[in-house]
């Protein structure tokens, strides 16, 4: 069943270097120093933080023995470019690679609008230019009770948010993705209300943690991980990480999202990874991390307790779930 | 020994061919990232799969007029019950690594793993009472213990339903499998009441009679 297609042995080196980055290595390197920069800032940040690192090379061997701030080691390419949850393609995470073979992720644009002083319509490579995506090697926690560790390539939702200038009466972001059956054979099911569509509360958005995708493994986003851009909220179900974003809406309200629409007793608009709290269904105390054989324990808010537990001071998990 | 019909051998090929065909996608790291869980979603719907088989026997039988379907039943039987002992096995071992506090912990409050479980239970007797001896000493009583069969089908597919991401109330998410071996199921047990089946009967012998 599944696609063989892009196990290492068969994979041509010119198919996993980045367009994006072979392209453009001399703003590449001028970036470098900016990155270098940071890279100096985060040794003052608190010991728990998610690594930051500069761009590898591509194709950089040693990528696969990198981990996170937990000593984790990150998924294999192979494994997350293969595994994946991606309704708008198939509901068989094998079959997702093969039908996003024929997506297009460039050119792509992003339109971030709504309840904002300076609303703008980007390019990726805008955005690429504007905001130098860097390395942040999350935990991706499934809502089904499996993990990955994930490097992707990305830049802070904030940054973003903050250059289109919200209005003080911006209180949740809403973001969409792309809707186009024709590349996307699983967009003709109706058994879902179609578009996919997530949504933050605004100091959730302008978290650090959050961060706009552009790439992954030092390259570029791969179709079926959610190129040209997606979201990746780490503290939360993978589903509220929206794949394949070209709207970004500030809003007033708390925006419908897709899995709240199918079933909300069973996901909630929050969604944050908690052992505590099960799904009605089964349990999410342990999972099973993506190579591995024995389950672990889940970890609050998926181990980000520390940078983002005060976000919901005040408020019962177990009601607000 | 008598010679095996080509309907016999067609069972047992298609009984092993499953396993066989799990074993090689594992071998050749066809098994997804997730092998665990694709042994597990695997060997689930095989049981299902030949339950429904065994299911459609009967009522086939006598519709068709086709006598060796009911020969067949208890092959069919089985297998959906060496299915269900490896879900079960491959859950409780290779899912939870044998860690009974956390499988109790489940057990008791989830639903899916409940009403799979009670299907198991029902099952073993079935399976072990499936053999002659067993037939022929229950005589009358082995009839009515089988027909636990039309319990188990149902529940097998709500522990379907319930552990799938999807909602009946709405019909949206990812419903349409369990709801098409639902649909299977019905469709098998409805077949066994008498104006059905009588009617399906008459209607062969008139096409066969004109």
């Amino acid at each position: 069943m599944t696609s063989t297609k892009y196990s290492s042995s068969s994979i041509k080196s010119s198919e996993i270097t980045p367009k994006q980055v072979y392209l453009s290595r001399r703003d590449f390197i001028k970036a470098a120093g900016v990155i270098a920069g940071s890279i100096a800032l985060s040794a003052c940040a608190p010991k728990a933080m998610p690594t930051t690192q500069a761009l590898p090379t591509p194709q950089d061997p040693s990528i696969s023995k990198k981990t996170d701030e937990l000593g984790d080691t990150v998924n294999s390419f192979d494994d997350i470019t293969n595994y994946n949850n991606y309704y708008e393609f198939t509901t068989n995470k094998g079959g997702v690679a093969p039908l996003a073979a024929q997506f297009k992720t460039s050119p792509w644009d992003v339109e971030v609008y709504g309840l904002a002083a300076k609303p703008k319509k980007f390019t990726l490579d805008e955005l690429i230019k504007l905001f130098q995506p860097e390395e942040r090697i999350y935990r991706l926690r499934c809502v089904e009770a499996w993990s990955m560790v994930i490097p992707w390539v990305g830049f802070p939702l904030a940054s973003l948010l903050k250059a289109v200038e919200p209005t003080s009466e911006a209180k949740y972001v809403r973001f969409e993705t792309v809707t186009r059956p024709d590349e996307m054979p699983g967009q003709k099911d109706r058994s879902y209300p179609w578009p996919y569509q997530e949504g933050l509360r605004i100091d959730e958005a302008m978290n650090d943690l959050t961060l706009m995708a552009t790439g992954m493994y030092g390259g570029e986003l791969p179709a079926q991980n959610g190129g040209g851009m997606r979201l990746v909220v780490p503290w939360k179900y993978g589903f509220k990480s929206i794949k394949a974003v070209i709207k970004i809406e500030l809003v007033a309200a708390q925006p419908a999202t897709m899995w709240n629409t199918i079933n909300s007793n069973e996901y909630g608009f929050y969604s944050n990874v908690n052992p505590e709290v099960d799904h009605p269904r089964w349990s999410q105390s342990s999972e099973r991390r993506i190579g591995e054989v024995q389950r672990r324990d889940t970890l609050m808010f998926n181990g980000y307790a520390e940078q983002v537990a005060h976000l919901y001071d005040g408020l019962d998990l177990k009601v607000d779930y | 020994m008598k010679k095996p019909t080509i309907l016999q051998i067609i069972v047992h090929i298609a009984g092993w061919l499953p396993l066989a065909q799990i074993i090689y996608d594992y071998a050749s790291r066809q098994l997804s990232a997730n092998p665990i869980q694709a042994i597990e979603q695997r060997t689930g719907i095989h049981a299902l799969t030949f339950l429904l088989f065994s299911l459609a026997c009967t009522p086939l039988s006598s519709i068709l007029g086709w006598k060796e379907l009911t020969q067949r039943r208890k092959a069919l039987g089985n297998y959906g019950f060496m299915y269900a002992v490896l879900h079960l096995s491959t859950f409780v071992g290779l899912d939870y690594g044998f860690n009974l506090s956390l499988i109790l912990r489940d057990v008791g409050t989830k639903w899916y793993i409940i009403i799979g479980l009670a299907a198991f239970l029902m099952l073993l007797p079935l399976a072990i009472t499936s053999f002659k001896y067993w037939m022929k000493r229950l005589g009358k009583n082995w009839k009515r213990l089988h027909r636990l069969v039309y319990i188990i089908a149902p529940l097998v597919v709500i522990h379907f339903l319930l552990s799938v991401k999807g909602d009946l109330a709405s019909l949206q998410g990812n419903i349409r499998q369990p709801l098409l071996y639902g649909s299977i199921a019905l469709l098998f047990l409805a077949l066994r009441i008498p104006v059905f089946k009588n009617g399906l009967i008459s209607l062969r012998v008139r096409v066969l009679n004109r």
